[in-house]
């Protein structure tokens, strides 16, 4: 007996620091596409190269921005200003890429080249340097040229920085060029609002003086679809980006819910509630080919394709109480629970097809001062990871098509608002000044 | 080795609840006394909004901790954690107590019913949206639930007869959520809400064509105070009139 009673009590020593490792586990970090070894990066000040006076002006716009991009796009561990030589070479013959190598500043890679405004015209020549390789340094020389403005000083410097991405982050494209589509509702009423990925440049898409929720941009970038309350209640709409317009879409009127489309822009899946209990429904591209998909007694609603197949729906379902995530293939078949419990709710599919965004509140209940946060779940083996913590609610979130950000709304005292992050939760940073954003939706590219 | 160590170990519990259940005869009488540790209860009561006008409607919310038998004054025995709509005609002070083993506390609630009461109505009056919002009355629902609590059965049913008596009233039925929870869901579920309520009616003998259901979700929040009596209030079925 003695012998045995020893053993089992080592036994419980051996697993007591595990039990804590397990407990610790919220803050496991996981994400997407994201690198463990970030290459080592510096982005030179451009060097101005006119005399015209509102070359000073665009440059400050393109530094900024060009520097900005390359520090979000969560690949590269950038050198900071203040550790850069202070240099600003105009051209690969005044590049001396020892400077840069050496400390303080370390860089493996450095991106510089020359801005300049002729006319109303602004020119930027960049090039992408590897700082190990002085035999043979060159990896990117780009030339742009445009009308001068300021927004076109930040495209450039959104094109050029994506052009890096690509090339040096496994050739996924950079995120750059992106736009977020929101709901706003700083005129007054709930409209739907659209931002650069950088939260640069927002402004009103519609203008219906009614409720409108839930915009979600089209693959091609062509048209948004949404949900508005008219006189007979929530209908989906469609608005065509090219048009500038409102366009028709056959949609079921009364408390029709929730688009979201399928990649290759081909189908529509939305909740509607034709017998009086919202149910998911799937159409084509124009509202027509209306097929019912789910029958659960309780709400059904926020339906999200994967988008690798097209073949498979996950969406949000209070047919046992609370709400939770489920996933089925696309027909209504082969239904299955994703979530153990809480309130869940606002499912996003990665683009790799992998993982389920999500907000979570696995301590929901009368009194319980749980928080709605953020997680990602692996579909696969439904092992999910918290992204946010002690932060308020959070809620809506959607993926950047490289799968490396997510952006999501977050109400912490005050209104709501609009924040992005790493896939792994980490490097949040809000994207709207003023309250009263929310349902953020990321373009496809 | 492991069968007898079992069995040891199961002849040991078997002899402890043996020796456990031959004791008991032993003592005399348990003893009635209660625990002089057992911990006073306590009890609080809201009502929101404590001022209504004739035909209006509030919310009681109460707590207790360590109550066994919880009671209001006119109203009964009640949960020891629960919300109730009520509709004096008068001023109430709704009194509560709450026993335990501990001793009995009370709390009391105050709710002021302001000018006269509403004039019965005549027959063949033109419906105007005051008296059909003092006649047709909201029905309130739990947390993330949508089936009509007792309560709102009553309120229902009254609604129903005050439509079969006005034969070409057609009504809009509104579902509401509090402010917690999801956007997108909550949507669904004022459309759940706002059916439940619609099918009482139909149950009730009111055609279906003179019903239509919106959801507003938590669009539209008639209190913006973050506490259970101002949760409650926004959880409903509401009418108006369509048209």
């Amino acid at each position: 007996m003695t012998p045995r009673r020893r053993s089992t009590l080592f036994f419980i020593f051996l697993l007591l620091p595990l039990g804590w490792r397990a407990g610790a586990q919220d803050w496991v970090r996981t994400g997407t596409n994201l690198g463990a070894a970030r290459i080592r990066l510096a982005a030179a000040d451009f060097n101005p190269s006119s005399a015209d006076a509102q070359t000073p002006a665009l440059k400050t716009t393109f530094d900024s921005t060009f520097y900005n991009d390359l520090n979000n796009a969560g690949i590269f561990d950038m050198v900071s200003k203040s550790m850069a030589p202070p240099l600003m070479p105009a051209s690969p013959q005044q590049m001396n890429l020892a400077a840069w190598a050496a400390a303080p500043s370390n860089a493996a890679m450095v991106a510089f080249g020359s801005i300049a405004v002729t006319g109303d015209r602004v020119a930027v020549y960049g090039w992408l340097f590897d700082a190990k390789n002085p035999e043979s340094p060159q990896i990117l020389g780009k030339q742009y040229n445009e009308a001068a403005s300021q927004d076109n000083a930040r495209l450039i410097a959104h094109r050029f920085a994506d052009e890096i991405i690509t090339r040096l982050g496994g050739g996924i494209p950079g995120i750059a060029e992106t736009h977020i589509y929101y709901v706003s509702a700083r005129g007054g009423n709930k409209e739907v609002w659209q931002m650069d990925y950088d939260g640069q440049g927002p402004h009103p898409i519609t203008h219906l003086g009614t409720i409108s929720l839930s915009p979600r941009v089209s693959p091609d970038n062509d048209r948004v679809a949404f949900a508005s309350l008219g006189r007979q209640g929530w209908s989906i709409r469609m608005y065509s980006l090219l048009l500038g317009r409102l366009v028709s879409f056959n949609s079921l009127v009364g408390n029709t819910l929730s688009p979201a489309w399928s990649s290759d822009g081909a189908k529509l899946a939305f909740s509607a509630s034709r017998s009086g209990d919202p149910e998911i429904f799937t159409s084509d591209a124009n509202g027509g080919n209306l097929k019912q998909v789910t029958t659960f007694r309780g709400p059904d609603v926020s339906p999200t394709w994967n988008p690798k197949t097209n073949s498979q729906i996950a969406w949000c379902s209070g047919r046992t109480g609370l709400p939770q995530i489920y996933m089925m293939d696309s027909d209504g078949t082969s239904v299955q629970r994703m979530t153990d419990g809480g309130y869940a709710t606002s499912p996003s599919w990665s683009p790799n097809g992998q993982f389920l965004a999500f907000a979570w509140n696995r301590k929901y209940g009368p009194g319980a001062p749980g928080g709605q946060d953020i997680y990602i779940m692996d579909i696969a083996s439904k092992r999910w990871t918290q992204l946010t913590h002690d932060a308020g609610r959070q809620d809506f979130p959607s993926w950047s098509p490289d799968g490396r950000h997510i952006v999501f709304q977050r109400e912490n005292g005050g209104g709501s608002e609009i924040w992005t992050m790493l896939s792994d939760g980490t490097e949040q940073h809000r994207l709207t000044p003023g309250s009263g954003s929310s349902m953020p939706n990321w373009s496809w590219k | 080795m492991r069968t007898p160590h079992l069995a040891s170990l199961t002849a040991f519990v078997t002899l402890v609840l043996v020796a456990g259940c031959h004791k008991k005869p032993v003592p005399p009488p348990p003893p009635p006394p209660p625990a002089a540790t057992s911990p006073a209860p306590t009890a609080t009561i809201t009502v929101a909004p404590d001022t209504i006008s004739p035909g209006g409607s509030a919310v009681l919310a109460w707590r207790t901790t360590d109550a066994t038998d919880v009671s209001i004054d006119g109203i009964g025995t009640v949960n020891p954690y629960g919300t109730q709509n009520v509709a004096p005609t008068q001023s109430t002070t709704y009194h509560l107590v709450a026993r335990g083993s501990g001793g009995s506390t009370d709390s009391t609630a105050r709710l002021t019913v302001t000018g006269p009461a509403a004039p019965p109505q005549a027959a063949g009056e033109t419906m105007t949206e005051q008296l059909f919002e003092q006649n047709v009355k909201p029905a309130f629902f739990d947390y993330d639930s949508y089936d009509i609590r007792p309560d709102g059965q009553t309120i229902l049913a009254q609604d129903a007869s005050f439509l079969a008596a006005h034969p070409t009233l057609k009504v809009v039925i509104g579902g509401y959520c509090d402010d917690r929870g999801s956007a997108e869901y909550n949507l669904a579920l004022g459309e759940n809400r706002a059916n439940a309520a619609k099918q009482a009616l139909v149950n009730g003998g009111i055609a279906p064509d003179r019903i239509r259901t919106v959801s507003y979700g938590k669009e539209k929040q008639f209190c913006s105070q973050n506490d259970e009596s101002c949760w409650q209030l926004n959880r409903r079925a509401g009418f108006t009139l369509d048209q």
